[in-house]
């Protein structure tokens, strides 16, 4: 019962994550890639991702406050953070990223600045409900194997 | 899954993804391909390499580009496709890609979160074979094995188009994917069939080959055995399949001696025709600018020295030989676009040349820049840099060859410009000929080969980055080359495809070529020309059309046999060296100089661009031949034994170098760094 309703709590979770546009594809694509042989796989890239991602910020949190603003490097820098935002399916995030590189080509540190805190918001919530969902995941797997 | 970990995939061999011919493999293909994948980005990589492994291929990953090309370097067959990112904070993904076509002639595929036209474009330019937009789906990586076969399949095919038709029936027989054996396979197999049971002992060997392709290191020894096979079945009736079963060498392929075999009949027709020249005769080659000549460099060091240890090169010969080796350029390593001026300087003595020195000299550097360039100035960079790579390799063996007997000048000469062991580039199998800068004329040989010359340059994937019409004519000259050596120089034209499988066989291509060399360089004395050969051959092989003899030198190049068997003999001449050896004659001794030399510059056969073979196999294997070399004697060349119409290695060289001299000054127009 309790395992079934984990099951069932996980299954909403997720489904809602998808729909409300949090996660994408690229995410059931690890799901699928989490096997017997790997079996906190998704655990474990997104970790790998949140690791990745704060280094990011921080590079480009610095770009940002520097003077002049050096936009090859901030693009660089959103490049690099889009690609594995984009990898792991995190689809809000990489949109922001997306329209933070607009301003960064336009060279508009105003939307550059305005922009990024909105990527930072969406990674936020982001990393908030993937934690609050891999948790119950985990919970429901442990819960099976009991 | 059995193959998640690590070399799960590899059940069978561990290398190359399991490619035998029997079924049990293909079964298996395209599980455990081996990827190497690189990304800075490590969430990417991981989630790269658990769908590659997931795919049951090999993966390896890294995060940076220089370690990438490092542990490519290290294993040289140890990869069979490169995924990279484009942006990558230590080098660009593009430049990435080039080392990797140069250097390793590995399928790369690119890919990034960025899908803008211009930069899937530069992918494309840069010769990437695929290109994946991020976030990467496992659908696309469980497809990428198609550019490994794809690959391999079109290298058989030059090979094939060389007239080793059977064996690249074969070894696509081999080829565990019974699916990439089209129809138009089967109609070439036809003469295959019996020749199964010769390659068959090439089975153990090809399992590995059809994935990744055969090198064969056509070492002294196995060098001398080859030309011992050819000297007892007689030049004119030494055919592939008979070499291999007298050589009776277990993994060797038919399609191995088959391009072995044409590179030493080019080489054997330069000698033939070779005389000896003073030192005037620049080395047609130009190293390449900047080229890696590093590891070319130690060999060419490393031969000469030991050339010069037994005394027979010449210290000065040596200092020079190294120069080249070391890719400073004694000339300009420029191009020889300028092929018209070179026509001017070059005058050729002796009265039996057709076509004089000018010819000769035209010949030489319109052949080098047609090889280079195709027609001057049609030469394109990549063009220039593989036969550049020729050159060195040639002039490795001729300095090789020099060392014997170096009495001639130009044989110094020639063997430096051929000493310049050009790294960059493709590997064009050896026959890089890679000539010191500025001297084109050593081009010249090339054209002799042409048919085989054409070849070479198909193989080595160089084909994109040569410009064309240069080998098309080399080609064309090849085929009606008389060399008026006594074995039937007419061999090239026997030889259909003209294409030396440069590619398919890696290491038979370059090594062939420098066989021939060798063989030729012992035979005669300085022979500094037939390095020059080999990288031509490459070029000429990919264009196969043209005659760019005709066209540049102004020469009657036509194909009619006569003319151009002097023709050619002395574009073997000024490329080649200027050797007297009684080629027939060869009884293999001396070819450690050759193979030496061979190794040379196959080494030197990395391009810089393209798909260029795996220059550091090359490298590493010529390498190894080189030190095996022992300075043997250089077959005594006795002009008056080589060929009725020999003429004096002192005018042919004094022809070329002026010859060379004259297009010194020509600019490197395609300037290549890697």
């Amino acid at each position: 019962m309790n395992r079934n309703r984990l099951q069932h709590q996980v299954a909403c979770m997720r489904k809602s994550l998808f729909d409300q546009g949090y996660l994408d594809e690229p995410f059931i694509q690890l799901e699928e890639l989490q096997d017997d042989a790997n079996p906190n796989f998704v655990q474990e890239i997104v970790t790998l991702f949140y690791t990745d991602s704060a280094r990011l910020i921080q590079n480009i949190e610095h770009a940002l406050n520097s003077r002049p603003i050096d936009f090859n490097k901030l693009d660089d820098y959103m490049h690099q953070f889009k690609g594995s935002s984009s990898s792991i399916g995190a689809k809000k995030v990489t949109n922001e990223c997306t329209v933070f590189r607009e301003y960064c080509s336009a060279e508009n540190a105003e939307g550059c600045i305005r922009s990024f805190q909105q990527v930072k918001q969406e990674y936020a919530i982001l990393r908030r409900k993937l934690e609050v969902y891999l948790q119950m995941v985990g919970q429901a797997a442990v819960s099976q194997t009991a | 899954m059995n193959f998640s970990c690590g070399r799960g995939a590899m059940s069978i061999t561990s290398s190359s993804a399991a490619w035998k011919p029997a079924d049990a493999v293909a079964d298996q293909f395209p599980a455990g391909l081996r990827v190497l994948v690189v990304d800075d980005d490590p969430t990417c990589l991981m989630i790269l390499e658990k769908m590659l492994r997931t795919c049951l291929y090999e993966v390896t990953k890294c995060n940076r580009a220089e370690t990438a090309l490092s542990i490519l370097r290290e294993n040289k067959n140890g990869f069979d496709v490169v995924i990279s990112d484009v942006h990558m904070p230590d080098m660009d993904g593009f430049k990435l890609l080039e080392h990797i076509g140069l250097e390793m002639d590995l399928p790369v595929i690119m890919m990034s979160a960025d899908d803008g036209k211009h930069v899937v474009m530069k992918g494309v330019t840069h010769g990437a074979c695929d290109y994946l937009i991020k976030p990467v789906r496992i659908e696309a990586l469980k497809n990428i094995w198609q550019h490994v076969v794809r690959k391999r399949k079109n290298e058989w095919k030059e090979f094939e188009q060389s007239g080793s038709v059977e064996e690249g029936d074969r070894q696509l027989k081999q080829s565990e994917d019974a699916d990439y054996s089209s129809s138009a396979n089967e109609g070439n197999w036809r003469g295959s069939k019996k020749r199964k049971d010769d390659e068959e002992e090439t089975d153990e060997r090809d399992d590995t080959s059809t994935l990744k392709k055969p090198r064969v290191v056509w070492s002294v020894e196995l060098h001398q055995q080859f030309v011992a096979a050819v000297n007892q079945l007689g030049i004119d009736k030494a055919v592939p399949k008979k070499i291999l079963e007298m050589m009776n060498v277990p993994g060797l392929t038919r399609e191995n001696v088959a391009s072995h075999l044409q590179k030493y009949r080019l080489y054997l027709r330069r000698l033939s025709g070779v005389s000896q020249h003073q030192s005037n005769l620049n080395p047609p080659f130009i190293s390449p600018q900047g080229a890696t000549f590093g590891p070319l460099s130690s060999l060419n060091g490393l031969d000469l020295q030991a050339l010069a240890a037994t005394g027979q090169l010449p210290t000065q010969s040596l200092a020079r030989l190294q120069a080249a080796g070391l890719g400073r350029p004694t000339a300009k390593s420029s191009i020889p676009m300028t092929l018209v001026d070179q026509r001017n300087t070059f005058s050729f003595e002796n009265p039996k040349l057709r076509f004089g020195g000018q010819q000769q000299q035209h010949m030489n550097n319109k052949q080098q820049i047609n090889l280079l360039h195709g027609i001057p100035t049609n030469m394109e960079p990549k063009q220039l840099d593989n036969l550049q790579h020729s050159g060195q390799s040639i002039g490795n063996m001729n300095m090789q060859v020099a060392s014997h007997g170096a009495q001639n000048n130009q044989n110094n000469s020639l063997l430096m410009q051929m000493g310049q062991p050009q790294s960059r580039g493709q590997v064009l199998g050896d026959t890089t000929v890679s000539q010191s800068p500025g001297h084109p004329s050593s081009m010249g040989q090339p054209i002799l080969s042409n048919g085989m010359a054409a070849n070479f340059a198909s193989r080595n994937g160089i084909p994109e980055n040569i410009g064309g019409p240069s080998y098309n004519t080399v080609s064309q000259a090849s085929s009606t080359l008389n060399l008026p050596l006594n074995f039937p120089m007419n061999h090239a034209s026997e030889l259909p495809g003209n294409s030396f499988p440069l590619e398919s066989t890696p290491g038979i291509s370059s090594f062939s070529s420098k066989g021939v060399f060798q063989d030729v360089s012992s035979e005669i004395k300085g022979s500094v020309g037939f390095m020059l050969g080999y990288d031509i051959f490459n070029d000429l092989n990919q264009h196969k059309t043209q005659s760019w003899e005709l066209q540049n030198v102004g020469m009657t190049f036509d194909a009619p046999q006569h003319s151009s068997s002097l023709q050619d003999d002395l574009h073997i001449m000024q490329s080649v060296s200027v050797q007297q050896g009684s080629t027939v004659q060869m009884n293999g001794h001396n070819r450690s100089a050759a193979i030496a030399s061979k190794a040379m510059f196959s080494a030197g056969d990395i391009k810089e661009h393209g798909n260029a073979q795996n220059v550091n196999q090359h490298l590493n294997n010529l390498v190894d031949n080189a030190r095996r070399v022992k300075s043997e004697r250089i077959y005594d060349t006795s002009p008056a034994n080589l060929f009725p119409d020999h003429f004096g290695q002192e005018d042919l060289m004094s022809a070329l170098l002026k010859q060379q001299d004259g297009i010194g000054p020509t600019e490197n127009e395609f300037d290549f760094d890697g």
